[in-house]
């Protein structure tokens, strides 16, 4: 019974934090498509630049990136939460 | 390119270092009192930076590291795009078969992926299966990194190829024999530390021997402006195809098996919290600087025949000897990481899945250890033969190695972790499936224009989706309780 307890709360938050890796991922991917072929799309020759970069590929890859640090950083300070990965009793 | 001593020493004290590892993994191993999970599994004791850096290092094989910027400096920009997908892969993994699979393996005191299959499914096929889908495909892939190891090496040091491959193969084998896991995990750390900073010194060597970022875009604009646009230079990159790598080298990573023992070997919710960061850090930092470096070499040296080679000779041409070595350490260090960890792998599959379930199932702990020690040694050396002439087969199994194990594997082990309702059947067709099309869709790409416009893995992973969900819904069964 005790390890039924624990299984449904651990695994309860298992869960939660798997749906988050699908969230974080489909956001990245939104935002790396959406400044690439955004602002990438117009003709190369005119292309703005941000910083030395294109600015699609500035937005997209190199913002994309450390957008995407930041959250994995919230993410994994606010958002998951430590359990114990043995089964009570059965250390090995 | 004759023997160039700057070049050289640093390389060699980096396999000394290397060795060293070896060596301090094999004392803490002959104490150690399970052999078995300590061999293969570094004992479940990794902390947040081992863990980070020997999924990146395992991950971030030759493929990427020479034929990434190779690709870089025919196709431009675009394909650099194309590599920022693997940014997911550094916190994908871990949050997808994070805690479930870290507390589902160490329950059923799983080794291998294939431990992690059997008990889900209590099905002889599928263990069968993905023992030889896992020993057959990560072979021909190690024995193809095998070859890009001893070309770099011929490149850098001016030895014959054959004498090349001999350095690199006995330089791998020693270590990950007498070291296990924890050698893999530990040397893919250094080789992790050696890719960041090396790929960093080369890309400020690049952009100031380019004369600066307003130069180097000036230059590759004169040169065809679709250089630095997102379509590649001849417009060949559309869209749709771009996108589907996020399932090849981004979300579909999940479930390669050198990349999914991983999840298992974690010492607790701390350490995978940090590899988390860790990992998102480092895999994106290294892919950009690295496909950068391949964009930039161009203006510098333009007309480099073979692309693969654009990281050593650019790196011969704007560092000065010393340090090039240094930094030339980094794609030696990336294809031994990579190697080291299908070598074990792939030990693991013969000795675990194969052995230990179903030819000496009571073998004593003694006996397992020498049969361990062996195997590897004997797969290592066999690698060795084969790089040597390597058989027309084994290149075509290799094209197939990763995108055909992640179609295989991804859904009997994701849906097998959190869809209560698949069961054997369900993972058994969805692995045929999944294999069958991949080879079927491959060929037809080949032959013909790519289907649909995306890359081979994109169908075989949704067809092998349907299949497994269909075919288990037809043959349903209980809802499984780990």
């Amino acid at each position: 019974m005790n390890r039924e307890y624990t299984d449904l709360y651990r695994f309860k938050i298992a869960h939660r934090e798997a749906l988050i890796g699908c969230a974080l991922a489909l956001f990245n991917m939104i935002w790396w498509y959406g400044f690439a072929y955004g602002l990438g799309s117009g003709d190369p020759e005119k292309y703005t630049y941000i910083l030395g970069f294109p600015a699609w590929f500035f937005m997209s890859s190199i913002v994309g990136f450390l957008v995407m640090v930041i959250l994995v950083w919230f993410v994994v300070k606010f958002a998951l939460t430590e359990v114990p990965f043995e089964d009570v009793g059965e250390k090995d | 390119m004759s023997a160039n001593w700057h070049v050289i020493i640093p390389l060699i004290i980096f396999t000394i270092l290397v060795f060293a590892i070896g060596f301090w993994s094999n004392r803490k191993l002959s104490s150690s009192k399970s052999f078995l999970s300590d061999y293969f599994l570094g004992g479940r004791e990794l902390g947040g930076l081992v863990l980070a850096m020997t999924m990146v290092a395992t991950y971030g094989s030759a493929s990427s590291f020479l034929g990434g910027p190779g690709a870089a400096y025919s196709i431009g920009l675009g394909w650099v795009l194309l590599a920022m997908t693997q940014v997911a892969t550094g916190y994908f993994v871990l949050l997808i078969l994070g805690k479930k699979f870290a507390i589902v393996t160490r329950r059923f005191k799983a080794i291998t992926l294939v431990d992690f299959l059997k008990e889900r499914y209590k099905s002889h096929t599928v263990v069968i299966l993905s023992a030889f889908s896992i020993i057959i495909f990560l072979f021909s892939a190690m024995a193809a990194q095998w070859v890009g190891g001893a070309y770099l090496i011929q490149l850098l040091t001016g030895l014959s190829y054959s004498s090349a491959l001999f350095i690199f193969t006995i330089t791998v084998v020693i270590y990950v024999v007498i070291g296990g896991f924890r050698a893999v995990a530990l040397t893919d750390t250094l080789q992790g530390i050696v890719m960041f900073f090396g790929t960093l010194i080369l890309l400020i060597a690049v952009i100031i021997a380019g004369g600066g970022l307003e130069n180097i875009f000036a230059d590759l604009i004169s040169e065809n402006p679709n250089l630095v646009s997102p379509y590649g230079q001849d417009g060949q990159l559309t869209p749709a195809y771009v996108s589907s790598f996020w399932i090849l080298v981004g979300v579909g990573v999940v479930a390669l098996p050198q990349v999914a023992v991983r999840a298992m070997s974690y010492r607790d919710s701390k350490s995978m919290h940090r590899a988390l960061i860790i990992s998102t850090i480092v895999v994106g930092f290294i892919m950009l600087n690295m496909h950068l470096i391949g964009v930039f070499a161009r203006p510098i040296m333009p007309g480099i025949e073979i692309a693969d080679q654009v990281i050593p000779l650019i790196a011969l041409d704007v560092l000065p000897g010393w340090l090039a070595g240094i930094v030339l350490a980094a794609p030696l260090a990336a294809m031994m990481s990579t190697l080291d960890s299908l070598l074990l792998l792939v030990s693991s599959s013969v000795v675990k899945d194969i052995y230990i379930n179903y030819i000496k199932p009571k073998a004593p702990a003694s006996h397992v250890k020498k049969v361990s020690l062996g195997v590897t040694s004997v797969i290592g050396i066999v690698a060795f033969l084969m790089a040597l002439n390597p058989p027309e087969l084994l290149i075509y199994l290799n094209l197939f190695a990763f995108g055909g194990l992640e179609a295989a594997f991804v859904w009997p082990l994701v849906l097998g972790l959190y869809w209560k309702y698949a069961n054997a059947e369900g993972a058994i067709a969805s692995m045929i499936v999944g294999i069958g099309s991949y080879i079927v869709i491959h060929f037809y790409n080949e032959a013909n224009e790519t289907l649909l416009g995306v890359h081979t893995v994109t169908i075989p992973v949704v067809l092998s989706l349907f299949f497994f969900v269909g075919v288990s819904l037809l043959f349903k069964k209980e809802a499984y309780k780990f």
